[in-house]
């Protein structure tokens, strides 16, 4: 089809006020919130129904026009970020919660829903969605999805995967794929869904997805363990799990990090403090209690400086505020924020964080270290300014020898912010050439055309 | 056409405040535009990455980045809520006079700019005749009269407004200057739409202060605040109405410089201030001092007043609820002392809506330019009103009155808008 005809049946079909061709539109789709160059589309697609994005799919795919899914274009590592010339499709008019059914506890969504929202509409029903990924306020479920997000409570919960029960996706061809359930149990067929959790748009495009959820846990104690050495905390982190206790949320913060939030916020942190963690138990009341003193007394017999519970909501509230505070107090400091997710086996945790600021040494580079320690996923936030090549170019060392540490330490590239366009280039190191390979082969059996969001994870 | 190098260069006076911004999307859960479009164009993020684009040289002409520039509400929510602290605003307003200067202003707000509002004496006298001709093209809605209500539908457009009102605030009272006893001397400046539109207003911010034992100044004349043209990036009308009210409002006449409109009143904090740069050094002492001297007139009533705490009330209160203009909380922090103001009048019994500091979806000029698109922001303002179930909706902006009342009469509802002085002027008129 000529580009008059292809942009005649878009409009055909979506409507032409769901078809964007103007360049101060299109402009709007060229980036994320990963550190990269944008690349400009060809034409921005806003569908309104299922049928719509099928056909949308379908008409990409007759015309070999690469196509990016777009949710709310958080992503950290260029995954949304489409091919010059492409087309980006936004799934934020697919924003319906189709069903949240109480007594077999899920809910069946359009991709376009906002996270929070869904967590909030499922709270009010006295329900639980855990995910809880940092841009849960605008992300959506489809880029949850095909990200499998993460978040700050998957040491207990786990993360956006343990979720999906079900997925309905287009093929290249527009046509409808099932897989998964309502049921808690399923072993019908190949697990599709595994597969395209986590795919990042590059093996099909969700049109409805199935979440598990579970019940709102009965009450939670949330507290602040000051740490005079870094040591301290992250021993303490292993300590706790050796325990066979699972907090909520088991999260660090440098000194960096604390003079930085504090800084920005006053909300009164310790800017003496080596590390902090922040601690969240949650279930029955009672077991509340009783993990929540236990905690308390590991960390004391860990050698913590000081320890302060949360009495009340507010002085909850006040403990995960300086958590919150955290990237913003950061990203205020030099115009460029780079947010990595290198992940390490928990035990490891010590050993990465002692890199980091051999790191940030070595190439002389401001980094705060904050993230999810009993996920051993760390977030070594390196701040610089772009426009000063030199420095840039220590940064992209840094980020090359973190990369190299968390491989070497028996970790990964990424725990939750995906491999996108930003770290293809790294991930034959990690998986090894046979899997590189492997995935090629599956994703050129599933999408011949390469149109999925072509150039993410694996190249090519 | 167009020298998009020239403009690269222009644009790039921004870049330190531009590279601030790091595309983490959050203001999308904010942004009252977004909420209804879904088009990134519309968003900040969007905006800023436009301007970026400009700097370089990513587009062939500037119209299309200067129409989506001029979509926004200029709200501030954005700003509130930004994780990295991007100045929205600041970054907006110059951006606009940036490419009004390159471009030039559309030759009707050239008219109303520069013909009219930058002339204060000719603007009084012009709309002081048009209150007069309105009679003529409005339409009176006998079903609605409230104080601050009555409501008039334009023919032809599904709308219904306030009209001008037959003798303006300023020509019914003239200069005034009273001693009071409290020895706290207070200017009042009025501002376009409580003088023309809504003039109730004005008399109940006097009855308030000379409650209170304030000495009042108000000058003979004065002009408008200048936001309607600064944010149509008409920089030079602007300066003009800063430096008119500036000869007539001298900060070492008064302790505080007290406005009922939220718009003037962040406007001459914050704005003034701000784009005070070619003036000189006297005169930006004396723009400083303004600013730091001016008040909301419910921050006067509660934090410098201490007005009296309620007496209790015999009768069914009414329940009344409080919507925050973006200007005064979002640009100013101030949201306690208007609940205050409303509480200190014992009939009534104060109730939150819903989202009360979500924005009404006037926008000043927008509720104009795009007027689809704020009267589907405002339905969302106005079913938060008629939900929380109150009688009365009290606001402490004008504009967010206008654009709440054209709401609730589309909705068929008559619950009555007011301004939080008001609910207080009616408490001590009672005493």
């Amino acid at each position: 089809m000529s580009k008059n005809i292809i942009l005649k049946e878009f409009e055909r079909i979506l409507g032409k006020d769901n078809v964007f061709t103007e360049e101060a539109d299109r402009h709007g789709y060229s980036y994320d919130a990963a550190v990269l160059d944008p690349c400009l589309p060809a034409y921005v697609l806003r569908p309104g129904s299922t049928d719509a994005l099928g056909a949308a799919v379908r008409i990409c795919n007759e015309n070999r026009l690469p196509l990016t899914v777009r949710g709310a274009g958080t992503n950290l590592s260029g995954g949304t970020i489409p091919q010059t010339g492409g087309v980006v499709i936004l799934t934020n008019a697919l924003n319906e919660i189709l069903e949240i059914n109480e007594r077999d506890l899920y809910a069946v969504v359009q991709p376009g829903v906002v996270t929070a929202k869904f967590a909030a509409a499922v709270e009010s029903l006295g329900l639980f969605y855990p995910p809880d990924p940092g841009s849960q306020a605008v992300s959506t479920l489809g880029g949850n999805v095909a990200e499998n997000a993460g978040g700050l409570r998957g040491l207990r919960y786990g993360v956006t995967r343990d979720y999906v029960m079900g997925l309905e996706f287009f093929d290249p061809n527009g046509e409808t794929v099932k897989t998964g359930a309502r049921t808690v149990k399923c072993v019908t067929g190949y697990n599709l869904g595994g597969l395209l959790v986590g795919s990042e748009g590059t093996l099909g495009v969700f049109s409805r997805i199935t979440l598990k959820l579970i019940p709102m846990p009965a009450a939670k104690k949330a507290m602040m363990a000051v740490f005079s050495d870094v040591s301290g905390a992250s021993e303490t982190v292993s300590a706790i799990i050796a325990d066979r206790i699972v907090p909520v949320t088991l999260e660090f913060m440098d000194n960096f990090t604390i003079r930085a939030v504090e800084d920005f916020s006053r909300v009164g942190l310790p800017v003496e403090a080596a590390a902090l963690l922040l601690i969240e138990v949650d279930g029955h009341p009672a077991q509340v209690e009783e993990e929540a003193a236990r905690v308390e007394a590991i960390c004391r017999k860990m050698g913590v400086m000081t320890i302060r519970v949360a009495k009340d909501a507010a002085e909850r509230d006040k403990v995960w505020e300086a958590r919150r505070a955290a990237l913003s107090a950061l990203s205020r400091i030099r115009p460029t924020t780079v947010l990595e997710d290198a992940t390490v086996p928990r035990s490891k945790v010590p050993a990465m964080i002692r890199a980091i600021t051999e790191i940030g040494r070595q190439y002389d580079l401001q980094i705060g270290t904050f993230g999810h320690a009993g996920d051993g996923n760390l977030h070594p936030t390196i701040l610089s300014d772009r426009r000063d090549k030199e420095a840039w170019g220590r940064v992209e060392m840094a980020i090359d020898a973190i990369f190299e540490k968390a491989l070497e330490l028996g970790g990964t590239l990424s725990g939750e912010h995906g491999i996108g366009k930003a770290k293809s280039k790294y991930l034959e190191k990690e998986i090894g050439r046979p899997a590189i390979v492997y995935s090629r082969r599956i994703k050129a059996a599933l999408d011949p055309n390469n149109i999925f969001n072509p150039g993410k994870i694996i190249g090519g | 056409m167009y020298d998009m190098k020239r403009l690269a260069d222009l644009v790039k006076s921004l870049e330190v405040q531009l590279v601030v911004c790091m595309r983490c999307g959050m203001c999308q859960a904010v942004c009252p535009l977004f909420a209804e479009t879904g088009r990134e164009a519309d968003v900040a993020r969007g905006k800023l990455a436009l301007l970026d684009g400009l700097i370089h040289e990513m587009f062939k002409d500037p119209e299309g980045v200067a129409e989506r520039l001029s979509r926004c509400l200029l709200c501030g929510s954005c700003a509130a809520n930004c994780p990295s602290g991007v100045k929205v605003l600041d970054i907006f307003f110059k951006a606009r006079v940036i490419l009004t200067g390159y471009m030039g202003l559309n030759p009707v707000k050239r008219a109303i700019f520069r013909g009219m509002l930058a002339h204060p004496k000719f603007f009084d006298s012009l709309l002081g005749s048009a209150s007069v001709l309105q009679k003529i093209f409005l339409v009176p809605r006998d079903d609605f009269s409230g104080l601050s209500c009555a409501r008039f539908a334009i023919p032809g457009l599904d709308r219904s407004v306030k009209a001008l009102a037959p003798v303006s605030f300023r020509t019914s009272v003239g200069r005034v200057q009273t001693d009071g006893a409290s020895g706290l001397k207070v200017a009042f400046f009025v501002g376009c739409m409580i003088d023309k539109i809504y003039p109730e207003i004005g008399h109940a911010v006097f009855s308030a202060l000379a409650r209170n034992g304030a000495s009042l100044f108000m000058p003979d004349e004065q002009g408008c605040c200048g936001i309607p043209a600064l944010a149509s990036g008409d920089i030079d009308t602007f300066r003009k109405l800063v430096l008119f009210n500036l000869e007539r409002f001298d900060p070492n006449g008064f302790d505080f410089l007290v406005t009922a409109c939220a718009t003037c009143t962040s406007t001459i904090r914050k704005l003034w201030p701000q784009f005070a740069e070619p003036f000189s050094g006297a005169q930006k002492t004396r723009i400083n001092e303004l600013a730091e001297k001016t008040l909301d007139i419910s921050q006067f009533l509660i934090d410098k007043a201490n007005i009296a705490e309620p007496v209790s009330f015999p009768g069914d209160r009414t329940l009344i609820t409080y919507h925050d203009p973006c200007h005064l909380k979002k640009s100013l922090g101030v949201s306690a002392q208007p609940r205050a103001l409303i509480r200190s009048n014992p009939a009534y019994a104060l109730k939150e809506m819903n989202e009360a500091d979500r924005c009404c979806g006037c926008g000043g000029s927008f509720n104009v330019q795009y007027h689809p698109i704020s009267a589907s922001i405002g339905k969302r303002k106005c079913e938060a009103i008629i939900d929380s179930g109150c009688q009365t909706v009290a606001t402490s902006c004008p504009a967010c009155m206008f654009q709440i009342s054209d709401m609730l009469a589309g909705a068929g509802s008559n619950i009555q808008v007011k301004h939080a002085v008001e609910i207080y002027a009616e408490a001590i008129a009672k005493k």
